[in-house]
């Protein structure tokens, strides 16, 4: 894993880029020339900057997030593993091209992963082959409804 | 309270998506390319000029299908070292109401209604708290139950402990690109 960033470190160009254009970001055809002009800097300093945040780890892309659901098929899921097997496992169900996000938490259920695919067949598939491979029985949650409007998260520097 | 909790989560998807819109997806799902003509780029291999790119995304966010575009932080690498799934076994009929709650404090970055799984899995609402520290995300749980009047309602708390994987979801397979590890 990365280190983490030291929020002190960060220049008031990458906080601002961080902070301020989680959404909204222009749908001009210069969308970084765009944000320059509002930040008083050149279009090479923001897009050098961005990609500098992103090699380093503290933003995985600028792009879309998508609603849930309303493209392919996703769901969160559950396991139960002895802790003795928790890393092999987690490597098995790592190992997937669908699964995107996989933590171990503290319960009983143990291992928590999601996993998006096209579509809904293709997802249970997935999930009938995780529970082979690691011999261990996948509770399926899928989401059946959001309350949540995402706008992002407001960073706070400390 | 946040703003944020105003619901046009119940407006149903009115727009079709066409193979365009597919491979769009797929070249976008992620991020765009950091050049000053991102969506020239983008739409060059699939045939669409820049601005159809940016028309066809608009009409995606208008549908709600993108939620959002923009800078997507990792909070783990920005010192956000805790993250807890909060979740709660609620009266079936008081899910929709509790879920606006929990979802207006912007420190809740997901709430979603899911199915029980019984006996093992009782709770049917979840919300993710990111904080700096362990101590922070639990002021903020406590923060939620007295809010929102969660003192009686079953719960559990779910730090996370190792993090094995996180990256964007692959919506459409895109065969021209490198595999994640």
């Amino acid at each position: 894993m990365r280190q983490p960033i030291e929020s002190t470190t960060l220049t008031p160009l990458q906080r601002s880029l961080l902070n301020d254009y989680q959404q909204g970001l222009p749908l001009s055809a210069t969308p970084f020339a765009d944000m320059a002009e509002q930040l008083g800097v050149s279009e090479q300093q923001v897009c050098d900057t961005l990609a500098q945040l992103q090699q380093q780890g503290a933003i995985s892309r600028v792009g879309p997030v998508f609603r849930t659901h309303s493209i392919g098929a996703s769901t969160l899921a559950a396991m139960a593993v002895e802790p003795a097997q928790l890393e092999a496992v987690a490597a098995i169900v790592s190992g997937f091209d669908e699964v995107n996000h996989n933590y171990e938490r503290e319960h009983a259920l143990n291992l928590w992963f999601v996993a998006t695919a096209p579509d809904a067949q293709h997802l249970a598939r997935t999930l009938r082959q995780i529970e082979q491979r690691s011999g261990h029985e996948v509770i399926a949650l899928p989401m059946l409804e959001d309350y949540h409007i995402d706008l992002g998260f407001e960073l706070q520097w400390t | 309270m946040d703003m944020r909790a105003r619901n046009i989560l119940d407006q149903p998807l009115t727009v079709a998506l066409d193979p365009l819109d597919q491979q769009l997806i797929a070249a976008i799902q992620r991020g765009l390319p950091l050049v000053a003509r991102p969506y020239a780029e983008v739409g060059a291999p699939l045939g669409l000029a820049e601005e159809e790119v940016v028309r066809r995304i608009e009409k995606m966010q208008r549908a709600g299908i993108i939620k959002r575009m923009g800078v997507v932080v990792r909070h783990r690498e920005l010192g956000y070292r805790a993250n807890a799934m909060v979740v709660w076994d609620v009266p079936d009929e008081e899910v929709a109401e509790l879920g606006r709650c929990l979802s207006g404090f912007d420190f809740v970055t997901l709430c979603y209604r899911r199915p029980r799984h019984l006996p093992r899995w009782p709770y049917n609402l979840f919300c993710m708290i990111h904080g700096h520290d362990r101590e922070e995300v639990l002021e903020k749980y406590r923060m939620l139950i007295a809010r929102c009047g969660l003192e009686e309602i079953p719960r559990a708390v779910l730090f996370s402990r190792r993090r094995f994987k996180q990256r964007g979801a692959i919506y459409r397979p895109q065969s021209d690109r490198p595999k994640e590890a």
